[in-house]
Parts: C-alpha cells; sequence; structure tokens
C-alpha cells in the first residue's frame, strides 16, 4: 500500500484514503469554446487520454482525507509517485520532472 | 528407536514420543517433528501422487520449498486444511493427516494410469484434447478433469477459528533468521530503533541449526545461536516472531507476515487466535531469505528418495533423522560433498558420491577417499528403480558409454543453488543475471531495501554475518571456521542415452513438469518464459516454482538458442508460501464481513417482519408480509391501500447533499439541465443531472431552502459519486464559484407519507406551516415542526398520490415514524417497501436512473426532453447532447409495454423483437427495463428501452422467451395511471 503526499494536508497518508480521478491538465472548454467545437475535437477531449509508460500527471482525490482533488507526477512504471502538487498549479515542465526525480521525491 | 533416528543430534526433545496418523495409521515421532520428519524416521518416503500422472512422490526438500508432499490435516469438525507440506508441519500427539491426490490408497493408486499414457498428455493436453465436442465440457471432461488432476480436497464447512490482524510500524524488519538475518538483527539492537525479525520456521537460526561443522568467534555454530538469541531476547528493542511468514512486499516497505500461533499445539483452548496478519511500514527492509537448492533433472528424479542434498542434512540436524542407510550423492556443486561427509559422520554410509563435473577439486575428492566413499566424475544418473522408493540408480558416463548399477535406498541431489528473490522482486528491486554462477542476483533496490547474505549470492557462514552486521548499521567482522561452501556448474542440459520418449526428467514436480514439456513449448512456438510458463504449467503450481523456476529457464534458454538473461524470468508475486484466506479476512468475517448501512427505523421494520434486499450499500425494507402472504400478495396488498388511503414508506436512504454558498444557484445551474435562478425560496423543481458526455447520471428533487441554500436528493445508490461529481466540478473546474457542499444523507430521516389521507395524517402534528393546497402546493418545501420536532417538510410525490416528505434529523426519525403510524391506524395507515414504491412509481412512468437508463440514455431518448434548458449557454453535458450520434434518428428510446394477456407480467431484461419467426440470431430492438403487476390497474405494465421506441406507438412486439414462449405487448407512452395527474389535489 502507497503512501501519498497530499498537498493541502502536507502529509503522507495511506493510499486506501484516496481515489484515482483520471488524468490531470485537461481544462473544460468554456461554453463559447464548446460552440466552436467540431464533434471530433469534442470527442477528443471527453474520451481521449494519453496511455503513458513513464511519469504520468494525474489527478487524486483525498477522499476520505481533507476532500480535495489534487494534481501528482507518477511514474506508471515504478508507481513512485514523483511529486504531488495543488490544483491550479502548472503542469510541470519536463525539465522540472527530472529535477524532481534527482533531489528525491515527497 | 527407529534405525533410521540419530539420537544426540537434533533440536528434537527425545523424551517426548508423539504418536500421530498419516492416512490412518499411527506413527511414532517426537515433539519439534514435522509430519515428514516422523515419517522419514519410520522409514516412509512415499507421502502423495502426483498432481497429472499420480506418479508416487515423497518429499524432496525440508521446508516451505517442498514441491511433493503435500498433505490434508485435520483438527477437528471444520479445521481441515489442504495442500499443506508435511515438511513444515509440527506434529503432536493425535494429529491426524492424510496423504491426497490418490484413489482408492497411496500405495495403490487407480489414477495412476494417466502415468503409463503419460504420452498423450503433453504440455497443452488440456487446451488441446478437451476443445471438441463443446458439450462435452460441462459433463464429461471438466469432472473428469478435476477428479483425475489436482490436489487436496477443498474445505465444505464454515471455519470456526479467530484470526487477528495488526498494523504496526517498525524502523528495521529483517526477514530471515539465518546467519545474516541473526547478524543484522544484533547490530540493529545496538542502535536505539524497533527491530522485528521473522522466520517462517518454528526454530530461529536457519543454517546455523544445521552447521555442526561451524564455528563463530570461538563458539560452536549451536552455542553462538543460543547466546545471540538471548542477547536478542534481553534488549527489549528486537521483536523475535518465530513461525511468521513474509508473504508478500507492497509500495513503501510494506510487508505482509503471516503469524501462525496454534497449528503446532495439540490443545488449543477455545477462541484462541489461530493466525495473524500483521501489516508493517518498515523504516528500511533488511532481506536475509537464504537459498533454495536446486534439484537435477534426469529421467526418475521424481522417484521418492530422491531428494535434496541439503534436506538431507536439515533432517539430521534438525531432526536427528537419517533420510536412508544406504546414499548415493549426485551432484554438480561442491556443497553436496560436505553434506555426504556430515551424513557419513552421522553413521550412513554413502554408497558413492556422483559428479556432473569433469573437474573437481582434488581435496574433495581426497576426503571422500579418506571415507571411503566412491566418486565418479564426469557422470550422471540417467535412471532409477524401485516402486514405494528407489532402490538403484544408472549411472552413465556419455564418452565411453559406461554404464553402473548401484543399490541405494535414497538419492541426494545438488544442482547448485538459487538465491531467493521472491520478495526483492515483489518490491520491484531489480536482478541482474550472473552468469558464473547461473543464476539471478539482487541489482538496484525500488524500495529502502537491502538484500544480504546467501540471497545476495553471498554464500557462506562469515560472508553472511559480516553483511548482516553491515545492514544492522555495525562494522563487526567474524571470525568462522566452516567448510569452503565451494563452487558449482549449471548444467542445461545432463547426457542421457535413452530415447527422449521413454524418459520422464521433471522439473516442476507438483505439476508434473518434464524437459520435454517446456521443449515442446518453445516448438510450439512459445518463446517468452511467461508464455512458457502459462502453456507448461511450470511454476504456477502451490510452490510457485521455488525449486523449478531456475531450472525451466535453463531448458527453454537452450531450446531457443539464446542465453538465459535474453528469455528473462517469470515474475514472483505475492504470497510467498499458500496462506490462508482466514488469515487474509482477519476478524472480518460473518456480520464484519462487509458494512450494511441500516436507517433508524430499520429496527422497526424488523420487528414488523419485513423482507429486506440490498440496495448499494444499504439495507432496505423490501415488503412487509402479513398473515403468511407471498411477495405478489404484500405488494398488491401495500399498493391498493397506499392508493386508496395511506401507505408510509422510509426514503432515509436517499442521497443528500446541502448546496450552499452566494454562487449556490449558479452552480446547480452548471450541475442540472434545468435552470434553477427563477426557483423561489420555498419551491422545489425535479433535476436531472447528466455527466459530460451528455448521458443521465442522476436524478432527484431538490428544495430551494433560502437564497443561497438548497437541499438537494440523489438515488439511494447514486450518492456517492454524485457528491464526488459536485467536489470534481466545483473544486478543478468552477472554483470561482463560493458555494460549500455537505453530505447531509446520514443526517436526516426521511418519512415518505402517500395517499389521499396524507395530508390529513400530519395536520394536527405539524406546527409553524400552514397545509392548505393553496399556502403549500404540490412541489413545495418548507421548515416547521412535527411532534415538536424541526423538520424540513417536502410536498413531492414519487407515487402519483399526494405525498409529503417529511425530514427530521436522523436521531428523531424512529420517535415520529412510531408517532406516525399510531396516530395512522384510523386511516388503516399500511408500510410498504421499496417493490410497492417501484410499482407504485412505474405505473405513472417515473424513471429509476440505473434501472431504466444504463449510461447510455439521453434526456431525450428518455423522453424527457422538457428538463433540458435550451437558454442556458452551458451546463455539464450541453455540448455532447449536440454530438451527431446522440440525436441521430432510431436510437433506443424508453416507452410502455402492454402485454396482449394482461395477466403476464414480463421478466425484467427480456429482449425485444419486432418478428419472433425470423432465424436466431434474431435482430434485437431493445430489452424490458422495468416490469410488475398493478394491483390498481388489474393487468401488467412495464417499461422498455427500444429502438426507435417513440416511432412505434401502437405496434405490437414480441418478446421471445427461453423454452419457446413469446409474448405479444403493445408499444404505449410510459403513463399508465393517472395521466393528467389529477390525484395529487386530493383535499
Amino acid at each position: 500500500m502507497m503512501l501519498i503526499h497530499c498537498p493541502y494536508c502536507d502529509e503522507k497518508r495511506p493510499e486506501i484514503e484516496f481515489a484515482y480521478a483520471g488524468e490531470a491538465h485537461i481544462a473544460r472548454p468554456d461554453a463559447a469554446e464548446q460552440q466552436e467545437m467540431s464533434d471530433a475535437q469534442w470527442s477528443e477531449f471527453l474520451f481521449i487520454r494519453d496511455n503513458k509508460r513513464g511519469e504520468h500527471c494525474e489527478r487524486w482525490w483525498h477522499a476520505n482525507g481533507c476532500n480535495m482533488f489534487f494534481n501528482a507526477v507518477r511514474n506508471t512504471v515504478t508507481d513512485k509517485f514523483v511529486k504531488t502538487y495543488k490544483m491550479g498549479q502548472k503542469r510541470p515542465s519536463a525539465s522540472q520532472i527530472s529535477k524532481w526525480n534527482e533531489g528525491g521525491n515527497v | 528407536m527407529s534405525e533410521f533416528r540419530r539420537p544426540g543430534r537434533g533440536l528434537v526433545d527425545y523424551d517426548s514420543p508423539v504418536k500421530f496418523s498419516f492416512d490412518g495409521k499411527t506413527y511414532d515421532g517426537f515433539e519439534g517433528d514435522t509430519v515428514a520428519s516422523a515419517l522419514l524416521a519410520s522409514g516412509v518416503h512415499l507421502m502423495g501422487r502426483s498432481f497429472k500422472y499420480h506418479r508416487p512422490r515423497g518429499p524432496v526438500g525440508a521446508g516451505s520449498e517442498e514441491p511433493n508432499a503435500l498433505i490434508t490435516v485435520t483438527r477437528g469438525k471444520g479445521r481441515m486444511t489442504p495442500n499443506l507440506r508435511a515438511t513444515t508441519m509440527e506434529i503432536y500427539a493425535g494429529k491426524e493427516t492424510a496423504s491426497q491426490n490418490r484413489y482408492p490408497g497411496l500405495g495403490f493408486d487407480a489414477g495412476a494410469f494417466n502415468n503409463v499414457f503419460s504420452a498423450f498428455f503433453p504440455a497443452g493436453f488440456y487446451n488441446k484434447t478437451f476443445m471438441w465436442p463443446k458439450s462435452f465440457w460441462d459433463k464429461v471432461y471438466e469432472p473428469f478433469i478435476r477428479k483425475m488432476a489436482g490436489l487436496g480436497p477443498a474445505p465444505t464447512e464454515v471455519d470456526p477459528d479467530n484470526y487477528g490482524s495488526v498494523y504496526a510500524t517498525c524502523d528495521v524488519l529483517i526477514v530471515g533468521s539465518g546467519p545474516a538475518g541473526l547478524a543484522a538483527a544484533l547490530a540493529a539492537s545496538k542502535k536505539d530503533q524497533d527491530v522485528i525479525l521473522v522466520d517462517e520456521n518454528p526454530q530461529l537460526g536457519g543454517s546455523l541449526i544445521s552447521s555442526p561443522e561451524v564455528t563463530i568467534d570461538g563458539l560452536s555454530a549451536a552455542d553462538w545461536r543460543a547466546k545471540t538469541l538471548k542477547t536478542l531476547e534481553k534488549s527489549g528493542n528486537v521483536r523475535l516472531m518465530p513461525r511468521t511468514t513474509a508473504i508478500g512486499y507492497y509500495h513503501d516497505n510494506f510487508v505482509a507476515l503471516a503469524e501462525r500461533h496454534t497449528d503446532h499445539l495439540p490443545m488449543v483452548e477455545p477462541g484462541r487466535i489461530r493466525e495473524t496478519l500483521h501489516r508493517i511500514r518498515a523504516g528500511e527492509v533488511i532481506l536475509a531469505q537464504g537459498a533454495i537448492e536446486r534439484p537435477l533433472v534426469f529421467d526418475g528424479n521424481d522417484r521418492p528418495g530422491v531428494m535434496l542434498a541439503s534436506a538431507a542434512q536439515t533432517y539430521l540436524n534438525i531432526y536427528g533423522v537419517a533420510v536412508g542407510k544406504e546414499l548415493v550423492v549426485f551432484t554438480s556443486h561442491d556443497s553436496a560433498y560436505n553434506a555426504a561427509f556430515e551424513l557419513a559422520g552421522a553413521n550412513v554410509r554413502i554408497a558413492s558420491i556422483i559428479d556432473a563435473r569433469r573437474e573437481v577439486h582434488a581435496h574433495l575428492i581426497e576426503e571422500a577417499e579418506r571415507r571411503g566413499i566412491d566418486v565418479h566424475i564426469g557422470m550422471v544418473v540417467s535412471g532409477t528403480k524401485g516402486k514405494k522408493r528407489i532402490s538403484e540408480v544408472e549411472i552413465y558416463e556419455s564418452v565411453h558409454n559406461d554404464r553402473k548399477r548401484i543399490k541405494c535406498d535414497a538419492l541426494l541431489m545438488c544442482g547448485g543453488w538459487t538465491p531467493s528473490l521472491h520478495l526483492w522482486s515483489h518490491s520491484k528491486g531489480s536482478i541482474k543475471w550472473d552468469s558464473q554462477t547461473g543464476v539471478y542476483l539482487p541489482d538496484k533496490a525500488n524500495e529502502n531495501c537491502v538484500c544480504i547474505g546467501a540471497s545476495n549470492g553471498d554464500f557462506g557462514v562469515k560472508a553472511a554475518l559480516d553483511a548482516g552486521s553491515k545492514a544492522g548499521g555495525g562494522r563487526k567482522t567474524y571470525k568462522t571456521e566452516e567448510p569452503d561452501f565451494g563452487v558449482g556448474e549449471v548444467f542445461d542440459h545432463l547426457p542421457s542415452y535413452k530415447k527422449s520418449s521413454k524418459t520422464k526428467a521433471f522439473v516442476d514436480f507438483q505439476n508434473d513438469v518434464t524437459d520435454k514439456d517446456i521443449k515442446l513449448a518453445v516448438r510450439e512456438g512459445f518463446h517468452s518464459i511467461e508464455h512458457v510458463k502459462r502453456y507448461t504449467t511450470n511454476g504456477m503450481a502451490t510452490d510457485q516454482g521455488k525449486t523449478s523456476n531456475l531450472n525451466a529457464l535453463e531448458i527453454a534458454s537452450k531450446a531457443l538458442g539464446k542465453d538465459a538473461p535474453q528469455v528473462g524470468l517469470t515474475t514472483f508475486r505475492p504470497p510467498y508460501t499458500p496462506t490462508t484466506f482466514g488469515a487474509l479476512c482477519g476478524y472480518r468475517t460473518d456480520d464484519l464481513f462487509e458494512v450494511t448501512r441500516k436507517t433508524a427505523i430499520d429496527p422497526w421494520a424488523e420487528g414488523q417482519g419485513a423482507v429486506f434486499e440490498p440496495v448499494g450499500v444499504w439495507r432496505r425494507a423490501w415488503y412487509f408480509p402479513q398473515d403468511g402472504e407471498d411477495m405478489h400478495a404484500a405488494v398488491a396488498r401495500e399498493c391498493k391501500v397506499t392508493r386508496d388511503s395511506l401507505g408510509i414508506f422510509d426514503a432515509s436512504t436517499l442521497g443528500k447533499i446541502e448546496v450552499v454558498g452566494p454562487d449556490a444557484s449558479k452552480f446547480m445551474n452548471l450541475m442540472y439541465t434545468n435552470p434553477w435562478s427563477k426557483l423561489g425560496v420555498g419551491a422545489c423543481r425535479y433535476g436531472l443531472m447528466l455527466g459530460e458526455n451528455g448521458y443521465i447520471y442522476d436524478d432527484g428533487v431538490v428544495g430551494r431552502i433560502a437564497e443561497d441554500r438548497f437541499h438537494v436528493t440523489t438515488t439511494t445508490g447514486g450518492a456517492p459519486r454524485v457528491y464526488r461529481h459536485m467536489e470534481d466540478y466545483l473544486q478543478t473546474e468552477f472554483p470561482e464559484l463560493d458555494v460549500w457542499l455537505t453530505s447531509t444523507t446520514e443526517q436526516w430521516s426521511v418519512i415518505a407519507l402517500n395517499g389521499p389521507n396524507a395530508r390529513k395524517l400530519i395536520a394536527p402534528f405539524v406546527e409553524g406551516i400552514d397545509l392548505s393546497p393553496e399556502a403549500f402546493p404540490h412541489m413545495a418545501v418548507r421548515e416547521g415542526s412535527i411532534f415538536g420536532i424541526p423538520t424540513r417538510l417536502f410536498r413531492v410525490s414519487f407515487s402519483g398520490e399526494l405525498g409529503f416528505e417529511i425530514n427530521i434529523p436522523s436521531h428523531f426519525g424512529l420517535a415520529v415514524w412510531k408517532a406516525l403510524f399510531e396516530a395512522g391506524q384510523e386511516y388503516n395507515i399500511t408500510p410498504y417497501g421499496t417493490e410497492t414504491m417501484h410499482v407504485l412509481r412505474a405505473e405513472k412512468g417515473f424513471i429509476i436512473v440505473g434501472q431504466d437508463t444504463d449510461g447510455t440514455v439521453t434526456p431525450q431518448d428518455a423522453g424527457m426532453n422538457w428538463i433540458v434548458s435550451k437558454k442556458k449557454k452551458d451546463f455539464v453535458g450541453k455540448r455532447s447532447l449536440q454530438r451527431s450520434d446522440l440525436v441521430a434518428e432510431g436510437r433506443k428510446q424508453l416507452i410502455g409495454l402492454l402485454t396482449d394477456d394482461p395477466k403476464v407480467v414480463l421478466e425484467e431484461g427480456a429482449q425485444i423483437v419486432a418478428d419472433p419467426n425470423q432465424p436466431i440470431p434474431m435482430d434485437m430492438l431493445g430489452h424490458v427495463t422495468s416490469s410488475y403487476w398493478s394491483e390498481s390497474l388489474g393487468k401488467s405494465v412495464a417499461m422498455a428501452l427500444v429502438k426507435d421506441g417513440f416511432n412505434l406507438m401502437g405496434q405490437t412486439l414480441h418478446i421471445p422467451m427461453a423454452g419457446g414462449v413469446v409474448h405479444k405487448a403493445t408499444v404505449v407512452k410510459p403513463v399508465f395511471y393517472d395521466p393528467n395527474g389529477e390525484r395529487l389535489n386530493v383535499l
């Protein structure tokens, strides 16, 4: 059972407190954008997700904890969390992720 | 005493004789013996029959790696455990054990004809042979396979034992108590750290117990072990856990330990815990699991009496048992010489040592000769003889085609050593191939973990002790005297003069996989070791290939013409050894197996003899039978009284979410299809929620309590996901909205009153609310009190009758219910359950999300376009409703069905066709989603999702059933009762 760092509680807590919530950084288009999108573009937004081998940005929910959704970089091969960060923070760049990897994760 | 005993040797208590039974016969042993050691001491090697060929088998090992000697142990009623390793089962007085997979008996087994016809049972045999005809599978093939091939019988009674469950942490967890583990514990105990040391065996010490020739710092291995254990016991910070198996190593140093408390005891007081599963979060893990000796693969290597050389050493040194009187040793590694010398020193005659290698250290040969042991260098065992036990080996030299026979009653084999990487691999530590020794070794750790001693390829006592000290944070170097562990050679093939069709050389003893099976798999195109494993089942038995995986890899690599690391290694998976379901469940059995949510009113329903049904995690009253009524009669009565007078229903399980804040109505506008801004305070509205994909997600009535406060209800089963859905959008897509969400499902008891007398019943008890139809119309909510208890009173109806839903704080729920029930007697108030609720709503055509919809139904498909706002710019799901495939013609649509024979109640889920005479498979138009007998209408009613249903109004469709019956039904609008809603307005 993994330990996951909740960026809001600022604590490592057991995995059973959390729920996975899909890929991160997929912003919902606003009303005007929605109307401009073709069906194909909208389907892309709805259904198409990365199936990444390696570092993946994804959402987690501290369901049985502080109730907050947050983002995480997790390596899908090793299952290691590289970093968790608050909702609203930008998607980390590849160089940022490798820096985190070197510095040991939180 | 038996001629096979060597008194003075071993840890058994020679003053405490123990009698136990095996296959109904009584045997003698001593306290400290295992079933295997005591049987061997009685001269018995035959302990089981093999899985596929029913060949006679004896123990190959002396510990948890044992593939052959599987037995069933009975400890009284309900306490029968199959497939236990005789080599790890400690005996006690009266223990009942039995062999497995034989009929009628172990000595003569009818199933052994499989062995005679084994040429017809190669790898993949089941896949190839039992494919045709298909209809034979259930009745002929499967029962046959189950009877003939298999392990022990599964228990049929409820397990009466208790099991424990513990969560704990420690600084250092050490797995394995051999020299490496003990030295690590000793070093760690000197630093102020919490240490746990576990070992699967009853005695701590590992190989030190069977190393009489070894001295450590001037003490004999036995004395050093005793002294070290005493030191650790006194240290106060080291917890010693024998009989405890580290079964799995999970993320972030989370290790599961299965501790066995009572199975070795003759008398267990009732209530004692049998096993405990410890879930340990360790700061650091030190793996000192040792190594497992590898068998050699030659014709007849599975005959009882053929065993690992180290196993014979263990039987001698731990149990004081000689495994035979006249032994032959067959080896490709130096370590077997030490075993031979040790046994010779205990008055066991070693007839010969057969060494497959062409070059062997001179000192080993000299020592053998000094002891009068013949050594045959460059020779192999090419066959064995003997029925219930080996009686003779044939040895062979390939260059000169020399053959010779040697009499013996046991054959010890040693094909080298395989470091135990099981837990290391569970932790996802990487491994590397060591071509010199032909083994995989640990490489890079993935957790805070080290692998030391023999499991790291560091063989020998000193190497293990020093590595242990270092791993435990110490710097001690030990002085030892010990025989050189030596080196070996790995053979991917042993020479033989025999035709391969005439030989049977086993790789996986437990699953009866031979070298030929593995070669066949490669010939048939299985080139990945993972595929070879699954096709041959090598390594897939209960021992998970502890003795067979590396041999299988060597054979497969040679057949593929590749190096072993290119072929890979199969994945190790938890548990390390078979673990009882009891240990995994812990105390979570019976009522604690799964939590059942009950409402505050549930005890009353139980007292009334209600029949319950599970709804999500809740249990709900299904119907309330009276005087032996069946469900049909009870529901008919409940429906009738509700429509005629008054019914009372526990709706507490409805999900409830309080949506609060200045932006509450903006948020509601985004989450639901219909508009909320203009909903007045005190008014209610039915809300429909979509997923972003445009399909119906949930529904429920929402009341506006204040400008900034909505009381939202959800379906019973949907409450958690609706709450999550709302939180997700609020936090991640609409964070600018000032809104707070609170799940209030458990805060409110909800009592639904339905029927023309509903208002009359509550009128005398309600304060602060004007109940007149003008002041309190349908779809309104008011705050006041009932029986002096504060209430949110909804005037809503899920039945079509005049209805109220009384929300009161949960702890008053039962009291208010009872008071209403008592006062309602004058109206013949009738409690009803979920079945009647369903009938009443279906008569009105109200949908149940998840029953009449299935995650592919849009509001339009459900005939609910009226609830989708055309004016709102945005709500979740809006854009998807414009997708071309969701607005296409001919989608499945929700319609009503009336059967031609009004007495026929269609089966929910039944398929619907236009023409019942078309050939099978028929073109299916859709299926029945809801179907009930309507007592009020005197006929059955049904709803269905049917392709292009809206355009089929008035047409006849067919519902063919199993057995050839075909029902006819007419498509109608799905509103069957009081279509104009006049009954809501009763005064």
